[in-house]
């Protein structure tokens, strides 16, 4: 499924920021993403999301060997991986329908089915009303929500998300975990990157655990 | 089964934000006074190609003959008009032409206007002779003057390939004018390609995060830009056509023939009628460099994303 062998990253000719990862992620897997602020655990997340590549190693994202991929490989791969950013990342001039419906609309799906999907799905997450509600119009609650929705109405078969929790309150925050939980049955791998300790602990799962760009694999519960 | 053709919102919409990052008068207005240009230089290298080829034509009459007072007797029972006919009709390697009252007129017409053949003017008997080869016999101008002495003979061909020159170079500045129009339409295409890459950054990384590919967000530029240009180049052709029927009404009268200006018909065909073919096509040239260097430009930049 994802695969890292001596994977080491920097930017430009800048110091490395992650170095020497070693770690695979079954299929259908869970894994917490912890390390203090600057410990790399976004620039991971970036490389899992294939926006940048290795600069060194070899990384291995469901069956693509990504460092030697050509570039006309990646879209239909980037297809497979949802990503909820820290800073929600939605298309200012789109509605929220609109920003949720990109990725169905970018594998081709029929029209009618997009509407009905995303009409499904914002009902989910308690935003239908707000349909056609651009992301300025929307509390950074309800921005976090459509990203959230964004990221896991195509079912990806990997789904990275970077402190998504940050904006959600108590209630939100736990319908948010039923919903990873619900994806990682049905087989989706998923990442979580949180400083959210309460959130670990009410989850307790295996973690991955950066510190100045290395890894540790431990038990999320032996954190917390 | 149809292929499935990825897509971001249903055709027309504005997926990537581009309405704003590519503003529809900017763009548009360089574009119309390119195509403008354009229109103005594709009318002078054909204009050019028609005196080219006249002048050229021109230059196989090589001597204009010229007998003053040809109606007087050059010698008992002959006109000096005659006599010069006779020496002409006399040398072997020459076809000789003699212009007629119609011919004199429709010379006139541009400086003396249509009474030009109803003038009570002294005019001399003009021959036009073309010699074999482009040689002139020896001692022809000679043998003309002594049968009806002031009789002038004029070279025309050197003049006429001079002109010739000057057209066919007049021709290539007119085509240098539109090549260097075509290049610096493309440089505004891609300036304003490049303008709006940066302004839409972050929804193309967004996009491009999502599974865009290359094709699919190129393809969004390349048809905002082209429709953009090809209004630009729509107004600037609008603008163009009046001046160039302006220009050639004006110039009518100096055309071998003459033209019926005073009709709406007489005005349209003022204007030849290879520009008339060519016009239209330079909007579509306008937008087919659009979309060229719209494609070009994206996919250069996004060749810079992993």
């Amino acid at each position: 499924m994802v695969r890292l062998d001596g994977v080491g990253l920097r930017y430009g000719s800048g110091p490395f920021v992650l170095q020497d990862l070693n770690f695979a992620l079954p299929p259908g897997s869970f894994r917490w993403l912890l390390g203090a602020s600057g410990a790399g655990k976004t620039s991971l997340l970036r490389l899992l999301t294939l926006a940048v590549r290795p600069s060194t190693g070899q990384l291995n994202v469901l069956g693509v060997q990504v460092e030697t991929a050509k570039r006309r490989d990646l879209p239909p791969l980037r297809r497979q991986i949802g990503m909820v950013f820290q800073d929600f990342r939605l298309l200012p001039h789109l509605s929220a329908f609109d920003n949720v419906a990109l990725p169905l609309r970018l594998a081709g799906r029929p029209e009618g089915q997009v509407r009905a999907d995303v009409a499904e799905m914002l009902r989910w997450v308690g935003l239908f009303k707000r349909e056609n509600a651009r992301p300025a119009e929307l509390s950074g609650g309800e921005q976090q929500r459509v990203a959230i929705a964004r990221a896991v109405i195509g079912r990806p078969a990997l789904l990275l998300a970077d402190e998504p929790t940050g904006n959600l309150d108590d209630r939100q925050a736990e319908r948010l975990m039923q919903l990873l939980a619900e994806l990682n049955r049905l087989g989706t791998t998923i990442v979580v990157a949180t400083h959210n300790a309460g959130l670990v602990r009410r989850h307790p799962g295996k973690a991955l655990h950066l510190e100045e760009g290395r890894l540790h694999q431990l038990q999320a519960e032996d954190l917390v | 089964m149809a292929p499935i053709r990825p897509t971001l919102r249903p055709r027309g919409s504005d997926d990537l934000g581009l309405r704003r990052a590519l503003s529809d008068r900017l763009l548009p207005l360089l574009v119309m006074a390119m195509i403008f240009l354009a229109a103005l230089a594709l009318a002078g290298a054909i204009a050019a190609a028609g005196l080219a080829r006249h002048w050229q034509g021109g230059a196989a009459a090589l001597l204009t003959v010229q007998v003053p007072e040809p109606d007087l007797p050059a010698s008992p029972g002959q006109l000096r008009a005659d006599a010069v006919a006779a020496v002409l009709r006399g040398t072997v390697g020459v076809a000789t032409h003699r212009l007629g009252a119609d011919e004199f007129a429709a010379i006139l017409r541009p400086w003396l206007g249509d009474d030009a053949g109803h003038l009570a003017l002294d005019l001399p008997a003009v021959f036009e002779v073309q010699c074999r080869d482009g040689v002139e016999p020896p001692g022809l101008p000679a043998r003309l003057t002594q049968a009806a002495p002031g009789t002038i003979v004029e070279h025309n061909g050197l003049w006429f390939g001079r002109l010739a020159v000057l057209a066919r170079s007049l021709q290539a500045s007119a085509a240098l004018a539109l090549l260097v129009v075509a290049l610096v339409a493309t440089a505004v295409v891609a300036v304003a390609t490049r303008a709006g890459l940066a302004a839409r950054r972050d929804a193309i990384e967004i996009v491009h995060g999502l599974g865009a590919t290359d094709r699919l967000i190129a393809r969004n530029f390349a048809g905002r830009v082209t429709k953009l240009v090809f209004a630009g180049a729509l107004l600037g052709l609008a603008l163009a056509v009046p001046l160039l029927l302006g220009l050639a009404t004006l110039t009518a009268p100096f055309h071998v023939g003459g033209l019926a200006i005073g009709s709406a018909a007489g005005i349209l065909q003022s204007l030849p009628p290879l520009l008339w073919g060519l016009l239209p096509a330079l909007p579509v040239a306008a937008a087919a460099i659009g979309w060229v260097t719209a494609q070009a430009t994206v996919r250069s930049w996004l060749a810079g994303l992993p």
